[in-house]
């Protein structure tokens, strides 16, 4: 059954704030394998202009997907999330996220719509930090695959 | 501005220096952790078969990451990156050996967009096994 399009710019309430950690960069950025002393050396990063270690730019995700999932699992929504899979993802960076920030997402839903017989959904989430200023938004488009189908890239976490 | 690419010094159509990152199981094991994102289908081969896919497959979110140092080691810092965006277009599956698979990304100059901005946008590739595993792969960048 079609999702409901009427959800179309809903908003919902800003997440808690989650504090980024040096560690945490650190961690992430062991994990890609990035050796970036932007991410782990504060004086490195201060020799860029950062006030602290900076996170690498698909860092942020992990936190807005957290948000989606307010989203994926509205049950207003109705959406199958065993069938969701990533489609695309795109951030727009006022600034890095850097260590210490406390972030808070707010998720607007921008579009749903019916593409041969799957669920296409837009996702926004704006990151704010603790002053209320804008850091990234993510846009996130999630694919609920028609029942047959057998799932693709990327799916629930 | 702390890129250590100066606007003046690039036009359309310069390349990135283009880069290769193998991805193992225990890679993949290590991103799960460090991101939080446990789908089995990223470290559980029967759970992977068992939903149709040929293998484990890299994490989407991984590969993109590994596109973006074509980007961040090109620029020096990562904060030169303006925007960022990929479409999802086919798994990295990620056999069970000692080897894995390998991600290859290449860069370059698409367009010159603003002069007083100093930013450029760069049109990334990424193949694995020769497949495009991503498209759409774009950034926008701010230049010295």
């Amino acid at each position: 059954m079609p999702l409901d399009q009427s959800f179309a710019g809903r908003s919902y309430p800003p997440t808690e704030p989650y504090e980024v950690g040096r560690e945490k960069i650190r961690e992430f950025a062991e994990a890609i394998g990035d050796a970036n002393p932007a991410y782990t050396d504060p004086e490195a990063a201060a020799r860029l202009g950062h006030p602290d270690v900076i996170a690498p730019p698909t860092f942020v995700f992990a936190i807005t997907y957290k948000a989606a999932g307010q989203v994926i699992r509205d049950p207003a929504l109705g959406l199958d999330y065993s069938r969701v899979v990533h489609g695309d993802q795109r951030f727009a960076y006022t600034r890095p996220v850097r260590a210490g920030d406390l972030l808070s997402v707010t998720s607007t839903i921008e579009s749903v719509r019916s593409m041969a017989g799957n669920e296409v959904i837009d996702v926004r989430g704006e990151v704010h930090d603790e002053k209320g200023e804008h850091v990234v938004t993510a846009f996130t488009k999630l694919v609920a695959r028609k029942q047959e189908d057998a799932p693709g890239t990327e799916g629930e976490r | 501005m702390t890129a250590r690419i100066a606007y003046a010094d690039v036009e359309a159509g310069t390349e990135l220096p283009a880069a290769a990152f193998p991805v193992t199981r225990a890679t993949l094991v290590r991103y799960a952790g460090a991101s939080g994102d446990f789908n089995p289908i990223h470290w559980n081969e029967r759970f992977a078969r068992d939903v149709g896919l040929p293998d484990v497959i890299a994490h989407g979110m991984f590969t993109m990451a590994e596109a973006a140092r074509v980007l961040t080691d090109w620029t020096g810092d990562p904060a030169a990156v303006v925007e960022y965006g990929v479409r999802f277009t086919r798994p990295v599956v990620v056999p069970d050996d000692d080897t894995g698979a390998l991600i290859e990304v290449t860069g370059k100059v698409a367009a010159k967009l603003d002069d007083e901005a100093r930013t450029v946008r760069v049109d990334l590739t990424a193949h694995s096994a020769g497949q495009k595993v991503l498209g759409m792969a774009r950034a926008v960048v701010r230049l010295a």
